[in-house]
């Protein structure tokens, strides 16, 4: 199955994406893209869709289930509030990817902007490049990977979601803290660096967590709900 | 929401076509700002005795030739004025606060919206395509264009709120965002000696750009100092007689790409707007980095 946006509106290639079966996967190519936003939002079906162009603002939103290759960048919110599935863009995605998802892989070939999975809430992310400043902030559960640096405020009143970086933090957010990396943390990265394709070893990745110590910790703050 | 377009020409070869290329990346900002849109353009630049303003009135059929005729009277040279709408250029050699003086007493109703020798300034209320058409963007030429599409969200929709603002000699700012500490900013600087016109907090921002730029500072000093003294979100395009700046607020609210090629600088809101130029599949993109000051121009 293939579209061209140039013929096709947005609308129309989701209604029809949202029309597949639900019991086989189907192949879908999307053409013609020139950052529209947006795009193969809801999919709640396993196709495997590629998008050839540049994609706009929330891409593969909501996803569950489908696979998506973006061959381009993505624009703000790739992903959000994904469920499962798997979302690879081969370029750049800017900023807050991955927010709020529940489950799935995603995985940024370039670079991610500010805000990288903020508020993530059971994603893995695994990001090629560089992530932007307060990544993962309010993180709570998931796995963020960053082969290359991490910018400012990386892991801002982090709750349980494991951070890994390769390369330099420019500095770490309120109560997130280098941790120890265990046998257990370096299973767990190198089944990521292999999803996602990666030939980095996990050994050469620094761990970061939740200290556990800012309000909503404290077990005398309990009454107070 | 707003949306913010520049385009910088590397390629001399391309100055005949800016305004063709120009248009379809502003009419691409609909979606963001339906309200008003402008530009300012650099180009046709007068020798280094003249100054060029770009004046404005309600008027469609305005007499432009009568202010014309005072003011070759006035400094004793000849004045050349180019119509356009409900706008005109005019070019003389003389200096720029006489000039400013004869025209507020000719008429306080015109608007003088820009002062250079390269800038023109226009814009209107009403939707990008529709000023596109008015003022001819297509037909233009230059080196490089800056233009805003407007959501108003501080102020009313009047073409005095829209944008891009003058800021002094042949610069202009265009903003995407707002700020909060717009009221006491403008008090402030109206204190120092700035004017204001609107209740606008872009106006705000330009205005403090004028008094860092008069006080001495560089374009990239007052954008420093912008980041510094501005509370708010903002994405600034400032453009200037060679060129055009960019910068974002230090945690990026507000979204800019930005693509190079061989022939050209280009910087949108949004990807969607820098589609339609030529190489752009070839071109260097990347959104520039939170609380950074860039510059694109010759010198």
């Amino acid at each position: 199955m293939e579209f061209d946006l140039k013929t096709h509106s947005v609308r129309e290639v989701n209604q029809a994406l949202h029309d597949l079966p639900k019991d086989q996967e189907t192949e879908v190519v999307v053409n013609g893209i020139s950052g529209d936003h947006n795009i193969a939002v809801g999919m709640d079906q396993p196709a495997k869709i590629t998008l050839n162009g540049h994609v706009g603002y929330f891409c593969a939103g909501m996803n569950k289930e489908a696979e998506i290759v973006i061959n381009g960048n993505a624009g703000q919110g790739l992903a959000e509030n994904m469920m499962s599935g798997k979302v690879h863009v081969k370029g750049n995605a800017s900023q807050s990817a991955a927010a709020t998802a529940h489950g799935g892989l995603l995985v940024v070939d370039g670079d991610a902007a500010a805000r990288c999975g903020i508020s993530m809430k059971g994603v893995n992310i695994v990001v090629k490049g560089s992530v932007g400043h307060m990544s993962a902030f309010m993180g709570q559960s998931g796995c963020l990977v960053v082969c290359g640096d991490a910018g400012e405020a990386l892991g801002d009143s982090l709750y349980e979601a494991h951070l890994y970086v390769k390369g330099t933090v420019a500095s770490l957010g309120a109560d997130c803290i280098e941790k120890e990396m265990r046998p257990e943390h370096v299973e767990e990265l190198s089944a990521l660096l292999k999803e996602a394709g990666c030939d980095d070893d996990p050994h050469d990745f620094t761990r970061y967590g939740s200290a556990r110590q800012l309000y909503t910790f404290k077990v005398d703050n309990a009454s107070a709900y | 929401m707003c949306g913010i377009v520049g385009l910088y020409l590397k390629n001399s070869a391309l100055e005949s076509q800016l305004g063709k290329l120009f248009e379809p990346m502003i009419i691409a900002m609909t979606g963001r700002g339906p309200d008003s849109a402008g530009f300012a353009i650099y180009g046709d630049e007068v020798s280094e005795d003249m100054i060029k303003l770009t004046l404005q009135h309600e008027d469609e059929h305005y007499p432009w030739h009568d202010l014309a005729s005072l003011l070759e009277e006035t400094f004793g040279t000849s004045v050349s004025v180019l119509h356009n709408a409900n706008a005109a250029v005019l070019k003389l050699a003389a200096e720029e606060e006489p000039v400013r003086k004869v025209i507020e007493e000719f008429d306080s109703s015109i608007r003088i919206m820009s002062v250079g020798r390269s800038i023109e300034i226009l814009k209107e209320v009403g939707l990008p395509e529709n000023i596109a058409e008015r003022f001819n963007l297509a037909g233009m030429k230059g080196t490089h264009i800056v233009g805003h599409t407007r959501m108003a969200t501080e102020s009313g929709v009047t073409m005095e709120g829209s944008h891009p603002f003058s800021t002094g000699m042949d610069l202009c700012l265009v903003h995407n965002g707002s700020l909060s500490n717009h009221n006491r900013l403008r008090e402030e600087l109206e204190h120092k000696g700035i004017h204001f016109e609107t209740e606008n907090d872009s106006e705000v921002a330009a205005g403090y750009l004028t008094w860092r730029l008069r006080e001495g500072a560089s374009v990239e000093e007052a954008l420093q100092g912008a980041i510094e003294d501005l509370d708010g979100f903002f994405t600034f395009t400032v453009g200037t007689k060679d060129g055009f700046a960019v910068v974002r607020d230090p945690i990026a609210c507000k979204p800019a790409v930005m693509a190079e090629t061989d022939d050209y600088v280009a910087m949108a809101s949004e990807y969607h707007a820098l589609s339609t130029l030529p190489g752009i599949e070839n071109a260097k993109l990347w959104e520039p980095d939170p609380g950074k000051v860039y510059f694109w121009g010759k010198g």
